[in-house]
């Protein structure tokens, strides 16, 4: 009996045949936590009375939250991270380095991994092939200290995807689709396992974004197999030897399959305040937007920005919207100063702001205000998320960011395309 | 022990229980367990009471994993939160700290209602209605998390994750 993805990479891990439904014991290979999570996960590998960890060097704190820090206690926060690594040998990516999963995606994860992270979007690492997934501190300081983690092996959704994506159609819009028709519980405690000759062909800035939003709808992991596209992103990281094939067995058991035909679906929108409310654009209407936001664990790569950059290429925003960029890493940001992409947006009348979460959790660099909606290319939307209880965030893929914010509205990246 | 019901609807997330503003609190746990569920119910902190239940709907405790949100529950005195469902991360994080998360029909639980919870039994006695609920028995890793007093001391105890079930 064949097994899924996420059964190989924990029974590779735990040393033994584990299938869905199973308590496994796995070793980890990759462990992390933000600025947020990380004090509380130190403060916990104290208490168990922990003087180090298992494998510093990989073992990570991300300063990306509040980077810089817009607050003298998360300055502390930071100054509180930087120490116990000091101490204890543990990497420090700095502020200004970039988020978390993005950093991980460059210069870490490698394809049949176990990835655990204190932040719920560590299943980004999915897009490469690993077994990634977040935890909260505990769990995570318990993976750091003894290089382990307790995990029940989900069952697994296969979500197949078929067919030539439409001119204006993208990544974020696939994954939009698919929480718009099982929910945001609708894989709660599984894994979701993308397949298909569209996600064959989708580059790994697309894939990322779906694993990304694989926890949107309540997912464990979102997997993909590792391929040509994903051999490449290594080269072009810098880290050819870190490939390795990573595939499910042909005959693997899922609990079901989804299938979705790309040539069907159109730019999608998560209407407030919950990721599931999802509209095409043709039926969204009209809604007017004070910020547009680009950029996060969702989509800010160096694909997205040029996306929204074309777009915006020789036009100016609408003088009553602002729009806020942020590149996912400091890698991200050289490469689109380079190209000329950030020029483009820029002179388009963009805001740029350091690598990092920025404005996405609400703490800094574009908070909302009462009334204000945002259209933001982030992967979640609950009330108050980005400032005020009273505001709206509306998501949809950088094309649309684009358009956005150009119109002053949501609008229809495909005429611009 | 007895306590009071709080009703919280459906889609309830980590950040309706802790907003993501209030981040530069977190090491400052008295001061951000204060805030718990403020835009849902403005000084709830103030009104609960030792014991009381929070009692929601479906997709407890979506979003982001900051255990945050599992910690001020704990730190404002409730005994359990009961939801019909919850969202992965957060189901952990309730049992890491030694909160349980018990799955259950809570549509036959109403504001205020006063019930008592009988975790091995797998049931929760409602005494306003006069009525008795059951669940299903807690998962068995769940439930030794929950008798060892949390994640931490379970590790404290054993120098090892002992949970191969
Ligand atoms: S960019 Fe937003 S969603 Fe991604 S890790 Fe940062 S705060 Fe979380």
């Amino acid at each position: 009996m064949g097994m899924t993805l996420a059964e190989k990479i924990l029974s590779e891990h735990s040393g033994k045949e584990v299938r869905a439904g199973e308590i496994a014991v796995v070793k980890v290979d990759l462990a992390y936590a933000q600025d947020g999570t990380g004090p509380l996960a130190v403060r916990k590998i104290q208490e168990m009375g922990f003087e180090k960890v298992s494998n510093p060097q990989k073992t990570f704190f991300f300063l990306d939250h509040a980077a810089p820090s817009p607050r003298f206690e998360l300055s502390n926060d930071h100054n509180f991270l930087r120490e116990f690594s000091e101490r204890t040998g543990c990497q420090v990516s700095e502020v200004g380095y970039g988020i978390s999963h993005q950093v991980v995606a460059e210069k870490e994860v490698k394809p049949g991994e176990v990835v655990i992270g204190a932040d719920s979007h560590t299943c980004t690492g999915g897009a490469l092939g690993a077994f990634a997934t977040g935890a909260g501190s505990t769990d995570v300081a318990v993976a750091m200290a003894l290089g382990k983690i307790w995990l029940r092996v989900p069952e697994t959704l296969r979500v197949v995807v078929e067919g030539e994506l439409p001119v204006g159609v993208y990544g974020k819009d696939i994954i939009l689709h698919l929480i718009g028709r099982i929910g945001a519980a609708g894989a709660t405690y599984k894994a979701l396992e993308f397949t298909g000759d569209t996600i064959g062909r989708l580059e790994m800035a697309g894939r990322m974004t779906i694993a990304n939003m694989a926890v949107e709808a309540g997912a464990k992991v979102g997997t993909f197999s590792s391929d040509e596209i994903t051999r490449d992103w290594l080269n072009r990281m810098g880290r050819p030897g870190d490939f390795k094939k990573s595939t499910p067995d042909p005959d693997a058991i899922y609990e079901k399959t989804i299938e979705i035909d790309a040539r069907t679906l159109s730019p999608t929108i998560a209407c407030p305040h919950q990721v599931d409310h999802i509209r095409t654009i043709d039926e969204i209407g009209e809604v007017r937007v004070d910020q547009v936001y680009l950029g996060t664990s969702c989509n800010g790569r160096l694909e997205d920005l040029r996306v929204a950059a074309n777009i915006l290429k020789g036009k100016k925003i609408h003088p009553k919207t602002r729009m806020i960029v942020t590149p996912g890493s400091r890698l991200v940001y050289i490469e689109a100063l380079k190209d000329g992409t950030m020029e483009t947006l820029i002179e388009a009348g963009a805001l740029t702001m350091p690598p990092g979460c920025g404005a996405c959790v609400g703490l800094h660099e574009g908070v909302l205000g009462d009334g204000e909606v945002c259209l933001a290319t982030q992967p979640r939307n609950f009330k108050g998320r980005m400032g005020s209880p009273n505001s709206f965030i509306y998501l949809g893929s950088p094309a649309m960011a684009g358009a956005t914010a150009i119109e002053g509205k949501i609008a229809d990246p495909r005429k611009y395309l | 022990m007895k306590g009071r019901v709080w009703k919280f609807g459906d889609a309830i997330s980590t950040d309706h229980i802790i907003p993501g503003r209030y981040f530069y609190l977190r090491s400052n746990l008295p001061e951000l367990s204060k805030h718990i569920m403020e835009y849902e119910r403005p000084d709830f902190s103030g009104e609960v009471s030792h014991g009381d239940f929070i009692v929601a709907g479906e997709n407890f405790g979506q979003g982001s994993s900051r255990e945050h949100a599992a910690i001020v529950i704990k730190m404002n005195g409730i005994q359990a939160v009961l939801a019909k469902s919850f969202a992965r991360i957060f189901y952990r994080n309730c049992f890491n700290n030694g909160l349980p998360a018990v799955i259950c029909d809570t549509e036959k639980f109403g504001e205020g209602d006063v019930l008592e919870l009988f975790l091995e039994e797998g049931r929760i006695v409602n005494y306003s209605r006069d009525e008795t609920v059951s669940f299903l028995p807690l998962p068995p890793v769940m439930k030794q998390i929950l008798s060892d007093g949390g994640l931490v001391e379970h590790v404290k105890k054993y120098g090892n994750i002992r949970l191969d079930f």
